[in-house]
Order: C-alpha cells, then sequence, then structure tokens
C-alpha cells in the first residue's frame, strides 16, 4: 500500500526571523476563488470612484504678465521651464516647479505673435505684430543662472525687422532654418537678417505654422481663407493645399506618426489628417462648443490637448471622436495656447486672463515618487476599470465630468442643432428613391476641395 | 560525485518544455548513483512519448486558466475594435500559458494519494494501517474526542482550516486550533445548540441556539443576539457576500449582512421545515432540501426559489456541493445518493448507498456519512462516475451527525454523538494554498490586511446568480415574443420589490399609526401587482372562452355520426 498524506512542515511555511519578508505563496488555480467576475466589477466600481475623489489636476496658476498670452514654446533640453509670450510684448521665461518667472526678454513693441525655440535649446526666437523677428540667446548656462527672481532681463541676440507683421514662427526640427507665417511664408536662417526662401500661395495671411517632426524639410500652414497648406523646403512651390469650410486656427503633427497631423478648426472640431491624403479626414474630433484656438500633441503622440475659445481645455485620444477630459476654472477666459510638457505628465494653458496655468494630464495620477507597489496597484485599478467601463454603474461614474454651465448649455444646443439635421436629412432619403441622395461622411463633408 | 555532477549537467542542459525529468532524473540521482550512466539511454527512449503526454496535460491545464473559450473575432467588423481584442485575446493566452507551467513547475507541494498493492483494495484499508505508513504529524490528527454527555457535535472549519468550531446539542461550545491542537476556548451556553457557523474568520462565530442565532467572540463574549432569525436550525455564511443565511423551525429563510447588519431578505419558503440548507460556493446560492422531496435553490433578492427541482421520492436528507459548482449531491430516505449536474439539471450517477450526511471535499471527493458508518467516493477517471474510495466504520453506538472535509489538508472532521473524531483521507485536500485567498500560517497582521481587503472586496447581493459568469456580459435582447410565465413572475416580482421600497413620507400630529403605514403599503404593493393581475384574468378568460366552445358541440353518443368533422 503507498499512501502519501498533506503534511506541511511550518518552517517552510513561515519565516525564520522577524527581520525577513513574509512568505508568500500562490495557486492561480481558479477553482480555488469563486465569483471572480463580480469581484473584478466591484473592484472596477470602488477603483471610478476613488479616480475621481482622488482627481486633482489643477496645479498651479502662473501670474505675472500683464496681457492676454499669445503663445508658448517650450524647451526640448530643460524639462521644468516654459516660454510665454503676450500682447504688450512682455516674453517670460517660467520655472514650472516654482511657479515663478526665472528671466524676462522686453524688446517687442506690439504683442507677441509667436515664440519657438530651437531643437539644440540654445536660441530663442519671437515674432510680433511690430513686423520683427528677435533672436534670444537662451542657453543652458543662462537658465540655471536664476539666483535671482525678479527682473533678470536679457538682451536680445539679433533682431530682424521685415516688411509686414508676423502671425507665427516655427523653428525646423533637424537643422537651423525657422519659418515665419504673416502675410506670405517667409524660411530665415539664424545668420542672416532677410529671410532666405518666400514661399507666397492665395492672398491671404497665414496665420500658423508648424515643421514636420521626422522630415525636417516639410511644414504645414494655415491660412485666412479656410485653407490648410503642405510645403516642402526643397522644392520652390509650395506641395498641396487642402480648401476646408471653416478656418484652422492651428496645427499640430503627431511626434510619433510624422505623417498624421491634426487641425485645430474654427468649427469646434478638430480634423486629423494623413498628409498623404488629404481628400479625407482620418478622424474628427467634436467635444468643443467654440472655436479650438491651438492644439498640441503629447510626446508618446497618443493624446492631445486643446484649448479653446469655450474657456476649456481638454483632453483627446489621438483617435478618439470624444475628449477623455475636461479642464475649466471659473477664473479662466479664453484659451488662446496649450502645450504638453515634454515628460506627457503636465499640461500648461494660456489665457486671456494673463495667467498661465499648470494641470496635470491624468487628473488623478499621484505625482512624486511612487513606489513599485503602488505603481503596480495603480496600473491594475485602470485595467480593472478599463474592463468594466461599458457597465452603466461603472460607466456613470467614469464619465461625470462639471461642466460650466454655458459650456452645458452650449453643447445641448449644439447636439440638437445636428439632431435636427440628421432627422431631416434622415427623411429626405427616405422620401426619396433609393440612393439619389447620397450623405457623406462628417469627415469628407468639411472639406470643400483638394488643390495640388 | 563526479557522475551525479555531470547528470545534473546533462538535466540542466535541458529545454524547460520538457516535461516529466523532475521525477525520473531525480529519483535515479538518489537511489542508484552507480547505475546513472546505464538509466540514461532508458529516460531519452521514452522521452518522446512523455513529451506528447505532457503536452496534453499542458493544453489541459492552459484550458482551465482561460476559463472558458476565446472570443471569436470573425463577426467584428469595426477595425479598430477587432485588433484591440486581437491583442488582448493574445495577452489572456500567454498568461494561461504560464500560469499552467507555474503550475507544472513551481508549487511547492503534492497532493496526497493511496494505492492499493496486489490485490488489496482502497476500501478495505483501515486508518490503523494509514497511521502506521504515514508520518508522527499526520499521525497525530487521527483521533477521537469522546464527550458523551453534551449531545451530538455539529463542526465548522474556517476557510483555511486552522480553527475549527465545535458544538454539542446541550450547549457546549469549543474552538480549537487545529495546527497545535489546542484548545482556545470552551463555553457552556445551558441552551440547546443546533448549529455553528464560522463567519469571515476566526475571531467570530454563530451559534444557533435555542430561541435566536447568537454571535460570538473567539474569547467566548456574546456579541449580538439575532432575534429577528428567530429558532435556527442551520446556518451557513456566504463569504464573499458577508451574509449570513439561516433557515428556522417554521421554515422561513433568511440573510443578513454581518457587517452592517442589515436583514437584506426574509422569506416564507412555504414549503415547511426543514434542517438541510447548504451554499453552493460557485454562486453563492442557497440551496434547501424539503420533506417533499424538492431541492429549492435561492438567492437574497427574490422571494421565489430560482430552481425548485424534484429530487428524491421521499424527504431530502442531505445535500453537498461540489466546489466547482457543477455537481450536487443529495441523499433521500430511500437509501440513494444521486449526483446532479447542475448546468442541465440532470442526474448524472445514482448511487446505492445510505447517507445521512453528505460532504465535497476540495479535490471532488464524497464523503457520506450514516449510522456509524463513513463511506468516502471518488471519481478516479475525472468523468464524474463515483465509485468507493475509502470506508471507516466507529464503534457501534456512535451515530454520525455532521461530515465535513478540512480544506488544505487530507482530513475529515466528523461530528458524531459522542464528540468529534478526526481521520486521515489520502488526496482529499488542495495541497498548494494561495495566501492571498486562504493562509493556513497567518499571522494576525496578515489577518487584519486581509479582513479589510475582502471588506473592501465585498460583493453586493444582486451579484448572487445561477451563472457568475454572466457578470459584464451583454443580455441578448429577446425576440419580441409572449413573455413566459417565470418571465412574467419575475417582471412581477420586481415590481413588488421596488414598491416595497417605496419611502412615505412621515406624517405628524397624530397621523402616522403603525396600522395606517402598514395599509399604505399594502395598497402600494396590490397596486404594483394589479396590471399583472389583470392580465393574468384576461388570459383566463380568453382560454376558458375558447374551451367554453367545445363543450356546446359535444352531442350524446347517437348523434355523433351527424356532428360536422370540423378540420383540427
Amino acid at each position: 500500500m503507498k499512501v502519501k498524506v498533506i503534511s506541511r512542515s511550518t518552517d517552510e511555511f513561515t519565516r525564520e526571523r522577524s527581520q525577513d519578508l513574509q512568505r508568500v505563496f500562490r495557486n492561480f488555480d481558479p477553482s480555488l476563488r469563486s465569483q471572480e467576475k463580480a469581484v473584478e466589477y466591484v473592484r472596477a466600481l470602488n477603483a471610478a470612484k476613488l479616480d475621481k475623489i482622488f482627481a486633482r489636476p489643477f496645479i498651479g496658476a502662473m501670474d505675472g504678465h500683464r496681457d492676454s498670452i499669445k503663445c508658448m514654446a517650450k524647451n526640448p533640453n530643460y524639462l521644468k521651464a516654459i516660454f510665454s509670450g503676450s500682447d504688450d510684448g512682455d516674453i517670460r521665461l517660467w520655472d514650472m516647479a516654482s511657479r515663478r518667472t526665472v528671466c524676462q526678454f522686453p524688446g517687442h513693441q506690439g504683442a507677441v505673435q509667436g515664440l519657438t525655440v530651437s531643437t539644440d535649446g540654445s536660441i530663442l526666437v519671437s515674432c510680433g505684430s511690430d513686423c520683427t523677428v528677435r533672436l534670444w540667446n537662451v542657453s543652458d548656462a543662462n537658465l540655471a543662472d536664476s539666483d535671482n527672481l525678479s527682473d533678470n532681463s536679457a538682451k536680445p541676440q539679433a533682431v530682424y525687422v521685415w516688411k509686414n507683421a508676423f502671425r507665427a514662427v516655427d523653428h525646423q526640427w533637424d537643422g537651423d532654418l525657422f519659418a515665419t507665417a504673416g502675410a506670405q511664408v517667409d524660411i530665415w536662417n539664424h545668420n542672416r537678417s532677410q529671410p532666405v526662401n518666400t514661399f507666397d500661395w492665395g492672398s491671404d495671411t497665414t496665420i500658423s505654422i508648424r515643421f514636420n517632426p521626422g522630415e525636417p524639410n516639410i511644414l504645414a500652414t494655415s491660412a485666412n481663407d479656410r485653407s490648410i497648406t503642405l510645403y516642402d523646403l526643397r522644392m520652390s512651390s509650395p506641395a498641396r493645399k487642402v480648401i476646408m469650410r471653416t478656418k484652422t486656427n492651428s496645427i499640430a503633427w503627431n511626434p510619433m506618426e510624422p505623417m498624421n497631423f491634426t487641425a485645430a478648426n474654427e468649427d469646434c472640431n478638430c480634423y486629423s489628417y494623413d498628409a498623404r491624403k488629404l481628400e479625407e479626414a482620418k478622424c474628427v474630433h467634436k467635444d468643443h462648443v467654440s472655436a479650438v484656438m491651438d492644439i498640441d500633441f503629447s510626446p508618446t503622440g497618443r493624446e492631445f490637448v486643446t484649448g479653446s475659445y469655450d474657456r476649456t481645455v481638454r483632453i483627446f485620444q489621438y483617435n478618439g471622436g470624444h475628449s477623455r477630459e475636461i479642464y475649466h476654472t471659473k477664473r479662466m477666459q479664453r484659451v488662446f495656447c496649450v502645450k504638453y510638457s515634454c515628460d506627457a505628465s503636465y499640461v500648461i494653458s494660456g489665457s486671456d486672463d494673463t495667467n498661465l496655468r499648470l494641470w496635470k494630464a491624468k487628473a488623478s495620477e499621484q505625482l512624486g515618487v511612487v513606489l513599485p507597489r503602488e505603481r503596480k496597484k495603480h496600473e491594475y485599478l485602470e485595467a480593472v476599470k478599463n474592463r468594466y467601463k461599458h457597465l452603466p454603474e461603472v460607466k456613470r461614474i467614469v464619465r461625470h465630468r462639471h461642466l460650466p454651465k454655458p459650456v452645458y448649455k452650449a453643447a445641448n444646443l449644439r447636439r440638437t442643432m445636428i439632431e435636427a439635421e440628421r432627422r431631416k436629412e434622415q427623411r429626405r432619403k427616405a422620401h426619396s428613391a433609393p440612393g439619389s441622395i447620397v450623405t457623406e461622411p462628417v469627415r469628407k463633408r468639411r472639406i470643400i476641395k483638394e488643390v495640388e | 560525485m563526479q557522475i551525479i555532477n555531470n547528470m545534473a549537467a546533462f538535466w540542466n542542459s535541458f529545454d524547460s518544455e520538457i516535461s516529466g525529468c523532475d521525477c525520473l532524473g531525480d529519483s535515479h540521482l538518489r537511489q542508484a548513483p552507480g547505475d546513472s550512466i546505464a538509466s540514461v539511454p532508458y529516460i531519452s527512449v521514452t522521452m518522446a512519448a512523455k513529451k506528447e503526454n505532457s503536452d496534453d496535460e499542458v493544453d489541459e491545464k492552459v484550458k482551465k486558466y482561460l476559463r472558458g473559450e476565446a472570443a471569436n473575432l470573425e463577426g467584428v467588423k469595426d477595425k479598430k475594435l477587432k485588433g484591440q481584442l486581437a491583442v488582448r485575446e493574445d495577452l489572456y493566452g500567454k498568461s494561461a500559458k504560464t500560469a499552467a507551467k507555474i503550475e507544472k513547475w513551481l508549487l511547492p507541494s503534492e497532493g496526497g494519494y493511496l494505492e492499493a498493492e496486489g490485490i488489496e483494495k482502497t476500501w478495505r484499508i483501515k486508518q490503523e494501517s494509514i497511521a502506521r505508513e504515514v508520518d508522527i504529524l499526520s499521525s497525530r490528527n487521527q483521533y477521537d474526542i469522546v464527550l458523551p454527555e453534551l449531545g451530538p457535535y455539529t463542526l465548522d472549519f474556517t476557510s483555511n482550516g486552522r480553527y475549527m468550531a465545535a458544538a454539542g446539542r446541550k450547549g457546549h461550545l469549543a474552538i480549537v486550533d487545529m495546527k497545535t491542537l489546542n484548545l482556545i476556548k470552551e463555553i457552556q451556553v445551558r441552551e440547546t445548540v443546533r448549529d455553528v457557523a464560522y463567519l469571515h474568520n476566526e475571531l467570530f462565530f454563530a451559534a444557533a441556539q435555542k430561541k435566536y442565532p447568537y454571535i460570538y467572540n473567539r474569547e467566548g463574549t456574546e456579541l449580538h443576539c439575532l432575534k429577528e432569525h428567530g429558532p435556527v436550525l442551520r446556518l451557513q455564511f456566504l463569504k464573499n457576500h458577508f451574509l449570513l443565511a439561516s433557515i428556522n423551525k417554521f421554515g422561513q429563510l433568511r440573510y443578513q449582512d454581518v457587517t452592517m447588519g442589515e436583514m437584506i431578505g426574509n422569506f416564507r419558503t412555504g414549503l415547511g421545515r426543514t434542517d438541510v440548507m447548504q451554499v453552493n460556493p460557485f454562486n453563492g446560492v442557497v440551496a434547501l432540501g424539503h420533506s417533499s422531496g424538492t431541492v429549492t435553490m435561492w438567492k437574497p433578492t427574490s422571494s421565489v426559489p430560482l430552481v425548485k427541482m424534484l429530487c428524491h421520492p421521499g424527504p431530502v436528507s442531505s445535500l453537498a456541493f461540489h466546489p466547482n459548482g457543477h455537481l450536487m449531491a443529495t441523499s433521500g430516505r430511500e437509501n440513494k445518493i444521486k449526483i446532479w449536474d447542475l448546468r442541465k439539471f440532470e442526474v448524472i450517477q445514482t448511487l446505492p448507498c445510505h447517507a445521512k450526511t453528505l460532504n465535497f471535499s476540495q479535490k471532488g471527493l464524497l464523503a457520506a456519512g450514516t449510522g456509524s458508518f463513513i463511506q468516502i467516493l471518488a471519481d478516479f477517471s475525472g468523468s464524474q462516475n463515483y465509485s468507493s474510495y475509502m470506508t471507516h466504520s466507529m464503534a457501534k453506538g456512535y451515530q454520525v451527525g455532521k461530515v465535513l472535509f478540512r480544506p488544505y489538508e487530507d482530513i475529515l472532521g466528523i461530528g458524531h454523538s459522542m464528540g468529534w473524531s478526526s481521520i486521515l483521507i489520502p488526496g482529499s485536500g488542495e495541497p498548494n494554498f494561495d495566501s492571498w485567498v486562504a493562509n493556513p500560517f497567518e499571522t494576525s497582521k496578515q489577518r487584519r490586511e486581509k479582513e479589510v481587503h475582502s471588506l473592501l472586496d465585498k460583493l453586493p447581493p444582486e451579484t448572487i446568480m445561477l451563472d457568475p459568469t454572466k457578470v459584464g456580459t451583454v443580455r441578448v435582447p429577446q425576440k419580441k415574443e409572449k413573455p413566459t410565465k417565470k418571465d412574467v413572475e419575475a417582471e412581477m416580482e420586481a415590481a413588488i420589490e421596488t414598491a416595497k421600497d417605496t419611502e412615505f413620507k412621515k406624517k405628524t400630529k397624530g397621523r402616522n399609526k403603525p396600522s395606517k403605514r402598514a395599509k399604505k403599503r399594502r395598497e402600494m404593493i396590490d397596486k404594483a401587482k394589479r396590471p399583472f393581475l389583470e392580465q393574468q384574468t384576461q388570459e383566463h378568460e380568453t382560454s376558458r372562452k375558447k374551451q367554453k366552445t367545445n363543450p356546446e358541440t359535444e352531442m350524446p353518443k347517437s348523434l355523433q355520426r351527424f356532428v360536422r368533422q370540423k378540420a383540427t
């Protein structure tokens, strides 16, 4: 007869000394656990509730400007700093950790319309409505030297005067050219006081400009004639143009997928395009109730932040039709510029009320050093919440956001109007010969034509 | 030593996929170092055959960890969704494979077994011969505690198998630490105690005494007296929901939440007095066996049983659930044990065995006790065909009251009329425990943490359903057919529940009389019931009208040939 009975010796299963960790034994057999799905559901519900309890996205406001902030720039080499330019010609460098001005760059006579930093972080280029382009030296030595917090002013390295007022400026990602937008698109070199090249297509002013992060010679601009134009610097003429129904206020390229860009439009939507195929938008991002003023992608390429004229800042997923988060404050007025910080954790918004505001990109994220166990727990809660976020109770909590009353009412109004349009279209279709009325998808509807 | 070192290097160079090496290699190394070189060709020849078997084993294990079928992505038209689901399915496959590998290689203990040699049969082997073969620690677990004057004893174990509560009918309550066989506390309540049940850990237990059930502390302090339950015959605790279920002398089933003390449900079963009650650990439904031979299954949110099945021609004497939730064993007075498949509610097997008490072990062994004889049945092939595995007969005069397997050990606890006993049943317990589920070596700090975590994960009573995997799935919209009687009943139940839940305005100035309140409540419930009853009467009338036409055409027999034949 062969017999064996379970016998566990206590020393194998308990710790030897009190300094040791307690021993943990795992058996992943599902028969030891009952009602796993219900337990997961309860955990998802609790995770959604905890998320809402810990959702405090607003970190602080940076106060100092005396007029509305129209443009911002981030230094790719220095994480803590951000440049901002306002309507009275004041350019400031802020330290985000202490939320104070490190350095001021006075000089512009009128509004500062555009700011950009070169990729090596040494030159800040600013352009304004006083027809000048100013270059400032902002290398690391200058920034680290911030012992005197107030009134550290710097002198510009170079001032170039040109014919017309400028509306926007952007620096090439991998070179020493920068482009300005105004009556026409000018390409400048750091050392030349005159533009190296000029592009002019159409008679309207160009209001925004962006270089492609992947291909250093391609840039996208948007103009007052409701068009988005792509230029290639190696050719002497512009490449392609797409005309939409409403004007595009700003463009941002996806840093992880450089052939895609997203345009922030005046008709409250953002349109994502594939630059190779401009006849149809890839995705339409709808949620704002007023014109979208600025857009910036996260360095992960998975999310982008938009600031709109309706006093809110929204964060969208790169392929999502609706926003995942909305930030608003009673004191924040029209948002004119937004930036996603280079470590993908923060969002900075500059608005009409002369303040720059710092927000967390994930509203309930724990800042600071997170222990490995805490991180694992956060990841688990996030995963289990995403698994059950379609169930009604969890969805109600996850989706809930407080909207300011004007935004809520405007959104309802928009919804009614769009529903009414849709219903009329459906009835027309139902009462006419099949196939005579063709509905265009929204992605195509807003585009008038594409021009070579 | 050189040979053995070479052998070790030889084994280490094999891929981890190849199985069966450990038991072969190690045993060969230890038993006969001189023969190891000669045994190498033997091992390598059988390696191919072993590998195929091991693949099947691993596949089966992977299936178990996959928890169901992989989703069919053919019909998904949305490309984005299809891509996301494909990635997720891939991850599930990987995690199931890793879990299967862990089960194979990394679990610390192996299960028990009893194998008979030659013409010996396992059911003839006595406990004394087992005690001689096993180690001292295990043989200590075989004992009889004789307490003849305090009545038949019932037992309950905590979920980690460490503590046992024993209750004698004449009022003796005892808590024993099974690891050290230490009596922690014993009290004499001087009243009839019919049942005892542990709550979520060893600190609290409930005893069903003469008039009401009481909840006691580990110190023996009486914490609560549950007056609403009345004279309870059986208590059961639902672990995940923190619900104490009780059935009393009048056939009333009650559910009470022990965290907040809220009474969740109070149902009149309508089938009379019964003391056969079990909880299905898989889905949390409570099953009652009645004297009419029916077994009813209940959930706390409906006053109508979920299932009513006729199991035996006479009264049901006991009931037991397999831990996987698919098997139920019932026994009746006609000396038969029936094994039911709960997915189809069909009998799988009928065994000609008398059982006054039944219990399933963690590994699926079934213990049936009657008189002073206990029989253990096991299904060896895994095909749910139970046959006799072991037997144990106690001294005549010891009437078995309750058999209960101890979790995570190969031990069966028997509560009988002269005290309690414990015998060894190799292969009945789960050898590898999970510290986060139940830890027999728990320290007090771990116990406190576990209590907090399980309170955070407390399931609401609405999650109790016959198929617990349905949580989170999409309910398929029914075709617009006439709703079945069950659906109509369920709807009526739901309407009644909502009507009961309505809050009434508290009236002042002497208008808030209890009789008026009760009348208002009854009115609300009748109002909720009215549309359903109207529908029922309408249906009755239409069916009656249909029936009325037939008798009119019934002619006397002599005139039948003149009746016009209607096309039926």
